[in-house]
């Protein structure tokens, strides 16, 4: 075969490989072009943080708006203290909104949930959730349950 | 009884030999780096032999191994009342190990063979002497560019093997069992991640590419000139490989997924 049409066939070969590199980073992985997101920080305090990682998502109604960049524990209170990045765009979180942390589904991963509150100041960049709730936690349900606290 | 004890140490001595010889016949092909004007037509020659060639035979596998996965995932995962979940499951095998190993085992059977068995008959028929006595380095002329192209094609194999292979557990698991597309989709998406999974995956590629395309050459190179010899140095070529890469497959998934 003439040597230029081999070149054109290897050519192809390698945009192929190019286009599946593409399809797996953007139809699998979910990776979005404008991956390099303005974002902030706000913290949280939880008594227990139950199995959430960090990389987990934090979401709001539902919509995933940020995610949980590190657990830490606090020396003085002995609380966990989450540090989330929230996407730039929701800067209007109300002040007294509270964290949650949920399952998604039955055995799914944790995740946090901020549930709006109704003030009408909104949380700045470096702040912490005035009000937080923490994981459920099923075996301690049951032993409160069974005696009787 | 001494005699067994020194066929050992032979048997020691020879293996450590080959081992050194590899090493340097790498470091001399690596430093001879062809001339662009000359070198870049017969890596574009040597690709097509080594990485168009093998893409038939790296679909079709592709193709029917997702279906399978999502065949298997379907039954296992349906038990559990989670078939949704068959989207994650598929793409993560194989994008973390299906996709590198598979491909790098097709790839030696299917490339590193011939390039052994090609260089080796150049040995017999003393084309490389020839080349040598006419001044032309035969590890720069007809080693390099064959060494380069399996390093090249390996990782754009695999990854057209994965793509093929979600596509293939899709066309079961959505078109054909019904799961629903967007959950199977969206699933994916949320437990995929890009540097860990995808890139990880390559790098493993990139590895077993290099490994590969480095085993077939040597063990051309290496081989008795004798058609004996040629045969077992392909059977040799696709017995290390395979090895190799289940081998360093299991040192690379320890360094890259497991928590230590």
């Amino acid at each position: 075969m003439a040597q230029r049409s081999i070149e054109i066939i290897v050519g192809l070969f390698m945009i192929a490989g190019l286009a599946a590199l593409m399809f797996l980073a953007l139809q699998v992985s979910g990776l979005s072009p404008k991956s390099a997101e303005q974002t902030y920080t706000l913290y949280a305090n939880f008594n227990d943080t139950g199995g959430l990682t960090p990389r987990g998502k934090v979401s709001m109604a539902g919509v995933t708006v940020g995610s949980i960049e590190s657990i830490t524990l606090d020396r003085d209170t002995f609380q966990a203290r989450v540090t989330m990045s929230i996407h730039a765009e929701v800067d209007n979180i109300p002040a007294d909104s509270a964290a949650v942390i949920r399952t998604s589904g039955l055995l799914g991963e944790q995740y946090i949930d901020i549930s709006i509150g109704g003030d009408l100041e909104s949380l700045n960049p470096g702040d912490t959730f005035y009000s937080t709730q923490s994981a459920m936690n099923l075996e301690r349900l049951i032993s409160n349950f069974a005696s009787g606290r | 009884m001494m005699d067994r004890i020194a066929g050992l140490g032979r048997l020691g001595l020879a293996i450590i030999a080959s081992f050194g010889r590899s090493g340097q016949f790498l470091f001399g092909v690596l430093a001879g780096v062809p001339r662009p004007a000359t070198g870049f037509p017969l890596l574009v020659k040597q690709l097509y032999a080594v990485g168009v060639l093998s893409l038939a035979i790296v679909v079709v596998s592709g193709l029917f191994i997702g279906m399978v996965l999502g065949l298997q995932g379907y039954t296992i995962l349906s038990d559990y009342g989670s078939e949704s979940a068959i989207g994650q499951m598929i793409a993560l095998t194989l994008v973390r190990e299906l996709g590198p190993v598979v491909t790098a085992l097709l790839f030696a059977g299917r490339a590193g063979s011939a390039l052994t068995a090609e260089i080796g008959l150049m040995k017999a028929t003393e084309q490389l002497s020839s080349m040598e006595m006419m001044g032309v380095d035969p590890l720069r002329r007809v080693v390099a560019p064959r060494l380069w192209a399996g390093f090249l094609a390996m990782p754009v194999l695999a990854m057209i093997f994965s793509v093929v292979g979600i596509y293939g557990g899709m066309l079961v698991g959505v078109e054909w069992l019904g799961v629903f597309e967007g959950s199977f989709w969206g699933n994916m998406q949320s437990s995929v991640d890009f540097v860990d999974d995808v890139l990880n995956g390559f790098i493993k590629s990139v590895v077993f590419g290099f490994v590969c395309a480095w085993i077939a050459v040597y063990q051309g190179y290496d081989c008795v000139p004798t058609s004996a010899g040629i045969s077992s140095a392909t059977t040799k070529t696709v017995v290390y490989s395979s090895l190799a890469v289940l081998g360093l497959d299991f040192v690379l998934t320890a360094v890259m997924f497991g928590d230590f």
